[in-house]
């Protein structure tokens, strides 16, 4: 197996030995025919493609709707790498929730001088309706997703939160369901951490913040912008495996103070909604008038306690590009500690020595839009063509505040499946966080992306990334 | 329920139905083509049957048997094609994805994903059959996984309500288009001619096999219209989908406790019916009855989207 010069293998670690995570799988994969290999990984394309576990493509005439390569391959996390990871997850998605009540109450953090205080308030994801409302079960981000990468045995970043509508869950389960059933013997022998049991704990996270008008069943549902959003089949995944009603606006309107949606019987009250729509787009009354996705009045039932919108509207300043740079103070903040995971050194281009920096080094660095996502509008400088770097300079001196830049991270290579044999592409990882007021729950695994093309860094779907099943061990 | 989730099932059933009627158009239309020399004014018929005669001419200058089977089976401009409906079967199917079996929902959309394939390029004359064969299975198997895998509650029975919504208009326009030719008065030409029509007509409604075994050899034109419309032994008849109909209704008022008009509707329906016979149909008019029943059937579907908040 060939390999990228300094690059950690997560198989194969910096030497030739199997790493320990992976010693169980690997003595089963040298027992196995690589053309039997080869058949199942078609096996579970035609799997998916029957389930319909496709996402819908923006803006292209031909096949809108297209499967996300899956590598049948896992990525092995040991248990002990596992806890460490968890415990700075879980601290830093508390840091999150403590943030985002502070951001819409007090304030204390501004006041602190911690973080320049237009960053929050000339933000377009600062919603100022939101100051003084306190979500019920005072949970803002009832659903995260942290995005890790792995440069080293003990070297591990976050890349990005993700506090508004994190999307990949269905293909965390679907992935392991699939491998399950492929390779059910593997499953025998090595022992891994379910997943299964998400959406319902999704459900138990999502009724424990229901307001109190509610009753003792309190009802759930999921608010999709429609069949032809990219994230649909996970829209409805969702939902049904949660037992919730799967709604758009045009179901829900306000019914004596109550979010109610149209039944065969009448309107019914909701009083938790799980939204996969955008801020702007939840209230055409409150925020984006245009929006034919929400529902009308939304807002102000909710900030007089009527229904829990998850995640809480103006989630979103809690994930910014801009203010990513100053996640370590904002951990260290609030809860009194060193943050566990690290950040990745960010230079903010509306600083202008940072910016005088990035122009000197750009076919180095990775340069990101501030509210850029799906790795549009990204740099990367040391894959970026002549012509490329040179456009991308302009743009960057048009708006230098609206992008940061980051070294390119060696990140770590896992092996997939390739038509000759196994060979290493870079991966990322999605872990997702569920928030309750008491307690915080992490699913073992998350979501693995990987860059199918060799040498490539890119690993998001919409730019020809792959996805791996992900096993966290028992022990 | 979701309102829009009752009407994503109808829709969904209506469409799978209509894609099996379209196929069996075609098919009847293509037997009578191998069997005596291509009369265009039958396949304006089946067009008409259809119900897109007039979206036919928009496209096309003149009555040409290979364009009509493709306008009938792919054409995107032609919202009733084979596989415009079997996307909108589809699209309605990841609608109500929460109300669906898994079984269901992977035989709707293996249905969309082979006639996809199917019908990405024109049916050569010689794939034809196949083809229509396999449109027609493809939709049994999705009716196949409803029964085999569902809850028999109001999911179920909204999702038949539509079937037989769509397969009631269905008979009735395969009737009325030749409702001259079934007339008692031409009951004793007994032209080849009429013998082709009458075929085709059976065809259509895949009645043919079942009205030999009843009626012997004996082709009598009227009984023809009789055993379409009257004959609750036969799964097209107009009677037998009334009878479902008001079975599916039924069962939907007393699940939910509540007096609809429809269900009144649909027993108006099945009464009027119970109250002739075929020979009162011919002094009202067959032509006129067909009419007024394929009014009542719209007025029904109208009014069960009312009843139970398919739309706001």
């Amino acid at each position: 197996m060939s390999q990228p010069p300094d690059c950690f293998d997560e198989m194969s670690g910096a030497g030739d030995a199997t790493r320990a995570p992976y010693r169980g799988y690997s003595g089963w994969l040298e027992e196995q025919d690589h053309k039997l290999l080869k058949k199942k990984a078609s096996d579970a394309e035609a799997f998916f493609r029957r389930t319909g576990i496709t996402f819908n493509v923006y803006g292209s005439d031909e096949a809108t709707e297209r499967l996300i390569p899956f590598d049948i391959v896992p990525r092995i996390i040991g248990a002990g790498e596992w806890r460490k990871l968890s415990a700075g997850i879980e601290q830093r998605v508390r840091a999150i929730n403590a943030f985002l009540h502070d951001i819409y109450h007090n304030q204390e953090i501004l006041r602190a001088g911690k973080i320049p205080t237009q960053l929050i308030t000339q933000n377009d994801a600062f919603l100022p309706k939101m100051i003084g409302v306190s979500p019920p079960g005072g949970v803002y981000t009832h659903i995260v997703g942290v995005d890790l990468v792995r440069t080293g045995e003990n070297e591990f970043f976050v890349l990005e939160d993700n506090a508004r509508t994190p999307s990949g869950v269905s293909y965390m389960l679907e992935n392991r369901e699939t491998m399950m059933q492929m390779f059910p013997e593997l499953f025998t022998r090595v022992r891994v951490r379910p997943v299964s049991s998400y959406p319902e704990a999704l459900r138990r996270s999502l009724t424990a913040c229901a307001p109190p008008c509610a009753g003792d069943r309190p009802v759930a549902a999921v608010l999709t912008p429609g069949i032809f959003n990219s994230a649909y089949f996970e829209h409805a995944f969702l939902a049904d495996q949660m037992g919730a009603e799967l709604v758009e606006g045009r179901d829900l309107r306000v019914v004596d103070g109550r979010i109610a949606m149209r039944t065969t019987r009448g309107y019914t009250p909701i009083d938790v909604l799980y939204r996969r729509v955008d801020d702007d787009f939840l209230d055409p009354l409150n925020f984006n008038p245009e929006s034919m996705l929400g529902v009308p009045g939304i807002f102000d039932i909710y900030r007089a306690g009527g229904i829990t919108i998850a995640n809480a509207p103006g989630a979103g300043i809690a994930d910014d590009k801009a203010i990513y740079s100053y996640m370590p103070d904002i951990v260290e903040f609030y809860t009194g500690k060193k943050p566990l995971l690290k950040n990745v050194d960010t230079l903010r281009c509306s600083e202008p020595d940072s910016l005088n920096y990035v122009l000197d080094h750009l076919s180095e660095l990775v340069v990101k839009e501030v509210h850029g996502s799906g790795g549009y509008g990204m740099l990367v400088g040391p894959a970026a063509s002549k012509k490329e770097l040179a456009a991308f300079r302009i743009k960057l001196m048009e708006k230098p505040s609206n992008y940061i830049a980051q070294p390119t991270l060696a990140l770590s290579t896992c092996p997939i499946l390739t038509r000759t044999g196994l060979a290493p592409r870079h991966v990322d990882l999605r872990p997702f966080v569920l928030v309750s007021p008491d307690r915080i729950n992490i699913t073992p695994g998350g979501l693995t992306r990987v860059a199918l093309k060799k040498g490539s860094l890119v690993v998001n779907s919409s730019q020809g990334g792959g996805t791996k099943d992900t096993w966290v061990l028992e022990g | 329920m979701l309102g829009k989730t009752a009407g994503g099932l109808t829709w969904m059933f209506r469409y799978l139905e209509r894609s099996e009627n379209i196929a069996r158009l075609v098919e009847a239309g293509f037997r009578m083509g191998l069997t005596h020399s291509d009369d265009a004014s039958e396949w304006e018929s089946i067009l008409a049957t259809a119900a897109v005669r007039d979206a036919y001419l928009e496209h096309n200058e003149a009555y040409d048997v290979p364009a009509i089977v493709d306008f009938l089976l792919r054409d995107p401009a032609n919202p009733t094609s084979v596989l415009s409906v079997v996307e909108a079967a589809r699209n309605n199917a990841r609608l109500v994805r929460t109300a669906i079996t898994r079984e269901v929902w992977e035989a709707v959309n293996e249905c969309w994903i082979t006639l996809h394939d199917l019908l990405a390029r024109p049916v050569r004359s010689a794939d034809l059959p196949e083809t229509l064969g396999t449109i027609r299975q493809k939709s049994s198997l999705v009716r196949g996984a409803l029964h085999g895998t569902m809850l028999r509650n109001d999911i179920f029975n909204f999702s038949r309500a539509g079937t037989f919504l769509e397969r009631a208009d269905n008979t009735c326009r395969i009737l009325d288009v030749k409702y001259y030719i079934l007339l008692p008065s031409v009951s004793f030409v007994g032209s080849t001619i009429d013998n082709v029509q009458w075929e085709t007509i059976l065809r259509s409604a895949s009645a043919q096999r079942a009205f030999r075994w009843l009626y012997g050899g004996e082709t009598r034109p009227s009984a023809i219209a009789d055993f379409l419309i009257f004959d609750r032994r036969m799964p097209r008849s107009l009677a037998f989908c009334v009878e479902k109909l008001c079975s599916n209704l039924t069962y939907l008022e007393a699940e939910y406790d509540q007096k609809m008009p429809s269900l009144e509707m649909t027993l108006a329906f099945r009464e009027k019916l119970q109250r002739l016979d075929i020979d009162e149909v011919f002094k009202i008019g067959l032509h006129e009855f067909l009419q007024s029943c394929i009014a009542d059937n719209n007025a029904l579907a109208h009014q069960i989207e009312q009843d139970y908040r398919f739309t706001e």
